[in-house]
């Protein structure tokens, strides 16, 4: 693949080769997805070391600037990096909310105190953050959270209840969503950062369908907070959130390949030769449902091809495009239709619960499915996206007050 | 829109600016109305030659510019956009990708520079029945001494009364199906035994069926080695596809903005109908499609450009998902325009009857859809 824009990358690309080998442990290799599908599972001293290597290198935040801990390459840089950690089966161990959301917003927005406070410990994966911002009451209509933070003076006291935190059963930090002002919707949000160790803080993890429990319930009972964990201007919490999550969003629509938790790697087609059977042609020993898996593949390939051409166009016109707001709900759907394929293909293979005669990559299916029902419902579900398309790129009027168009 | 270099942009606007000056819808439903039995206007055609838009892949020292298949899609799309009907698809993509591909210099020589000029229309001779199947041949040629006699009927002829040429496939050998004994050939739509017959179809393009006599052909009309023609054709069909798809986004593009404008027009229960989640949501779905659907177009058309060895799996791939969204996309202008949208004043009939024209030309979706798991090993 050329590099782009012309930038010689040959030097970079031997280093980041050279060091790569010394350091990326052979045991790992590969193993990247397997171990995002547990974040609870016991360490190894190779991930470690592995982790300790990559933070001190700062290049899990390749392009992060170096003076905060980041590896401060070129984005032509980052990708070379990327290329050659894939040749070999390497993966960041470096990952999580603060890399994915947080940390691009507080470069942003943070002043110098917080940036120098909190992100060198993002890029070590020495901290690792949540993120608080839906309620039992503030889902879809995010904007109506009634989290109250109130001005002590010398602190803010804050009580509350947020939910669907993901991972804040193991997270050290919370970036979370608070109202500081109940007679204004959007400008009463104000953006908090909270130590999770603070006393008043609890958390209850929630069990869901795929019998996995990455999300929490989160309370807040008099919690305080010392004044400088405030990110941006006080009633300025909704500018930051809808920017972080953009990020957010660019995250979740993934490679709209495989999907999270699914274990079964190569193409879809060679899964269903195996479970289904070959005619005497070699083809899927099931017409409808090879047509059906033509039609899933075509997507992902039409959703990869709308990404490589995102990214041209933002390299070239330097800017957001109007493409990037489909991906989220493009990108979702074909990872949701590869689980729901995938399970189709195992049969009843793949509605093994656990136990020894079901394989590791079966029972992964399973709950990969389960699991997966979650892509169009968190970071804004479909129909919010739906509606964010419609209004910000489409300019049709908003229904809750369609005279305002 | 992929990222175009200077040339590109200044044959995109140019077209832009003529489609919409010189041929907008009406000019079109003008044609049309007039029944004329070519279903172009030939003085419209004569100003897109004079424009270098039948000589775009045509190489220079043919008479064209050798922009390359990325640069006529861009024109075919704004075409696509206005329903402009002209031979530009049919002659200056599908039948000169023909002779570009298989041609020998004499052939070349004889045909490119008349495509490139817009004095004579070449189009391909190729299905035989109702769907495309381009390895089904029954129009045979049997050898004649150092030539051939072509005998037989085609169907669905692109253009196929206007044409001065056909670039025909004919089984030299093998069974009906068989993809070895496929040859093509270039038969000059004058000669003895050439007779056509003008189909009328739904969207009033130009089409015929042409019936081969007996027609004497000497060797040096075989374009491309006798027997092995099937590759050349598929080469060739997947260019005249991937140009046929541009034209279908500009059809699809703007047969949504049309919607979209009336959605933020008409007003109904006092208030703009598109202030409906309901249809907002249906628009959103179409819009997701169309980005999705453009991705795949111009991947195929760089492909092409780029000489990729997944060309044919791209352009498969392109005319499936283009199919499926254009489908959409043309169902609901008619639905969301209600009652107006039924009329034939209205141009959403225009955009609906030529979406199914073109959506069955050269492969519909299904045919593309098992075209491309074949071509993935499934």
């Amino acid at each position: 693949m050329a590099d782009f824009g012309g930038e010689d990358t040959t030097a970079f690309r031997a280093e980041a080769r050279d060091w790569l080998t010394a350091n990326f442990p052979a045991s790992l290799k590969g193993k990247g997805a397997m171990i995002y599908a547990e974040a609870a599972t016991p360490q190894s001293a190779d991930f470690k070391a592995w982790t300790k290597a990559m933070g001190e290198k700062g290049w899990g935040v390749a392009t992060w600037p170096k003076a905060y801990g980041g590896g401060g390459l070129s984005k032509a840089e980052a990708r070379v990096l990327q290329q050659e950690m894939n040749a070999i089966g390497a993966w960041s161990p470096i990952g999580g909310m603060g890399v994915m959301m947080f940390g691009p917003t507080l470069l942003e927005y943070g002043n110098e105190a917080q940036k120098q406070e909190h992100i060198p410990k993002i890029a070590t994966a020495e901290i690792r953050w949540c993120q608080g911002f839906s309620e039992p009451g503030a889902g879809s209509d995010l904007a109506s959270l009634q989290t109250k933070c109130e001005d002590k003076g010398d602190h803010w006291l804050v009580n509350g209840q947020k939910i669907w935190t993901s991972g804040a059963q193991w997270a050290d930090w919370c970036f979370c969503l608070v109202r500081t002002d109940t007679t204004k919707k959007h400008e009463g949000i104000s953006f908090l950062l909270i130590d999770m160790r603070t006393p008043g803080v609890e958390t209850r993890p929630i069990r869901l369908i795929s019998g996995n429990s990455p999300f929490c319930e989160t309370f807040f009972t008099d919690v305080k907070v010392p004044k400088e964990n405030l990110v941006g201007p006080l009633g300025g919490g909704w500018t930051i959130a809808k920017r972080l999550l953009q990020h957010e969003r660019s995250g979740l629509a993934g490679g709209g390949g495989g999907g999270r938790g699914n274990l079964f790697t190569g193409p879809i087609s060679d899964l269903a030769k195996a479970y289904v059977g070959v005619d005497s042609a070699g083809r899927i020993d099931d017409a409808d449902m090879r047509s059906r898996i033509t039609q899933h593949e075509i997507e992902a390939r039409a959703f990869q091809l709308t990404a490589l051409r995102s990214m041209s166009e933002a390299k070239s016109n330097s800017g957001p495009n109007t493409t990037t707001s489909i991906m989220k709900n493009a990108g979702t759907k074909v990872a949701q239709d590869r689980h729901e394929l995938t399970l189709e293909i195992l049969g009843n293979q793949g509605l093994g619960w656990d136990g020894e005669d079901f394989k590791a990559e079966e029972l992964a299916a399973v709950r990969g499915w389960l699991g997966g029902k979650a892509f169009t419902i968190y970071g804004g579900s479909a129909e919010i996206q739906n509606n964010i398309i419609s209004k910000r790129i489409l300019d049709l009027p908003d229904p809750l007050s369609p005279t305002k168009a | 829109m992929a990222v175009l270099n200077e040339e590109q942009s200044m044959l995109r606007d140019a077209a832009r600016t003529w489609t919409r000056e010189k041929s907008p819808v009406t000019a079109f439903r003008k044609v049309r109305d007039s029944g004329a039995p070519l279903g172009y206007d030939p003085a419209a055609f004569a100003e897109m030659a004079e424009m270098g838009w039948t000589g775009v892949i045509i190489p220079e020292e043919y008479g064209g510019s050798d922009f390359g298949y990325l640069s006529l899609g861009l024109i075919l799309e704004e075409t696509g956009r206005t329903l402009t009907a002209s031979p530009i698809l049919a002659s200056a993509l599908a039948g000169a990708s023909a002779i570009i591909l298989g041609g020998t210099d004499a052939q070349k020589e004889a045909w490119l520079p008349k495509i490139a000029s817009g004095e004579t229309v070449a189009t391909l001779a190729v299905d035989e029945g109702a769907h495309h199947r381009p390895n089904h041949v029954a129009v045979s040629a049997t050898n004649k001494g150092a030539g051939y006699t072509l005998s037989g009927t085609k169907t669905f002829v692109l253009e196929g009364m206007a044409a001065g040429v056909f670039v025909v496939s004919a089984r030299t050998s093998g069974d009906v199906d068989d993809k070895f004994g496929v040859s093509l050939f270039l038969v000059p739509a004058d000669a003895k035994g050439v007779s056509r017959k003008a189909l009328k179809l739904a969207d009033s393009r130009g089409a015929a069926i042409v019936t081969f006599d007996n027609v004497e052909l000497g060797a040096d009309a075989r374009l491309g080695a006798e027997s092995q023609g099937y590759e050349l054709l598929e080469q060739t069909l997947d260019r005249a596809r991937a140009g046929l798809c541009a034209e279908m986004l500009g059809s699809a593009v703007q047969a949504f903005e049309t919607t979209l404008d009336y959605l933020k027009t008409r007003v109904q229960f006092g208030q703009v109908i598109g202030a409906f989640q309901a249809l907002q949501h249906r628009a959103a779905k179409m819009f997701t499609d169309l980005e999705l659907a453009r991705s795949c177009v111009e991947a195929a058309l760089t492909a092409i450009d780029n000489n990729a060895p997944d060309t044919a799996e791209l352009v498969s791939l392109a005319k499936a998902k283009m199919g499926d969204t254009l489908h959409l996309v043309s169902n609901e202008m008619v639905q969301m325009h209600g009652g107006i949208g039924m009329t034939d004043a209205h141009d959403a009939g225009l955009y609906l009857k030529r979406a199914r024209a073109t959506e069955a030309t050269y492969g519909g979706q299904a045919y593309h859809r098992d075209r491309y798991a074949r071509l993935q090993g499934y």
